[in-house]
């Protein structure tokens, strides 16, 4: 059986993988997939943790019905984030979020 | 810790895992791009299978690489001029210590308990099939809440996506 720190590290790594890619690509939709990473990071901790996690309790799927929900929130977010990248493009040729500056004061 | 077919599983998932991810991070076509992310999905798909979670990896292959990253890919062809961008990054040198700075702290958090504290076992008895998940989901002591306002948020974000996306003039 692997210990449960390897999964933690690997979350870890997936993790810092995905804030270096969000803070660094210049490209919005290379962001929306770093963004990605980080949440299946997210996941991995989650089932890592309710898999190893003592049994004593009732509801013994909490660990599970959260990624479970947390795929929802994300299969939403890519849906509506998408959308916005793609309208953005239509309207100002560009997919580099510091260019999209309509709302700027 | 023995070599058995679980640790090079874990082994094998995590070279797709944080490979994907890396190919991600760095690679200039985004079409490559989306092909990693794949890669990377699969490789936590594994890990959910080596975590006893059959389902959740099932609904991984699904939705992540099934839905997420086609719509990716679209949305990559919808935007041509993805590959014409000549700088890939900005403030690279920032980003990459902040993100290190992220993964050391979080790794020390994580191997400080290895020496001293008491690890945790793997629960032998966890193993919840399918159907404890589906019953849970719409027992009224279970998450019959959650997952309702998780229907009228996919709902939402399905009606907000086609809203925000329809050609005005079409």
């Amino acid at each position: 059986m692997v210990p449960l720190w390897m999964y933690l590290a690997v979350a870890a790594a997936l993790f810092s993988l995905g804030v270096f890619g969000v803070l660094a690509r210049r490209n919005a939709v290379a962001i929306l997939m770093s963004v990605e990473l980080m949440l299946n990071a997210v996941n991995i901790n989650l089932v890592a943790f309710w898999r190893y996690s003592e049994t004593g309790t009732d509801l013994l799927l909490n660990g599970y019905a959260f990624t479970a929900f947390v795929l929802i929130v994300a299969a939403a977010e890519a849906a509506v984030g998408l959308a916005i990248i793609i309208t953005v493009y239509r309207n100002r040729r560009s997919v580099i979020p510091e260019e999209a500056t309509a709302l700027k004061g | 810790m023995e070599l058995n077919a679980v640790t090079i599983g874990f082994a094998v998932f995590t070279i797709f895992t944080l490979g994907g991810g890396f190919g991600v991070v760095t690679t200039r076509n985004l079409f490559q791009g989306t092909i990693w992310l794949m890669v990377s999905l699969f490789g936590v798909a594994g890990y959910f299978i080596l975590l006893s979670a059959p389902f959740l990896a099932a609904v991984q292959i699904l939705v992540y690489i099934g839905a997420i990253a086609i719509l990716i890919t679209f949305a990559v062809m919808l935007t041509r001029s993805v590959t014409r961008i000549k700088v890939r990054y900005i403030r690279l040198l920032p980003s990459f210590i902040g993100s290190l700075l992220v993964f050391l702290i979080l790794l020390f958090g994580i191997t400080v308990p290895i020496f001293g504290g008491q690890l945790p076992e793997a629960a032998p008895q966890t193993v919840a099939s399918t159907r404890d998940l589906g019953a849970a989901l719409v027992s009224e002591h279970g998450y019959v809440v959650p997952f309702m306002l998780a229907s009228v948020l996919l709902t939402g974000a399905m009606i907000g996506a086609i809203f925000i996306a329809r050609d005005e003039k079409a």
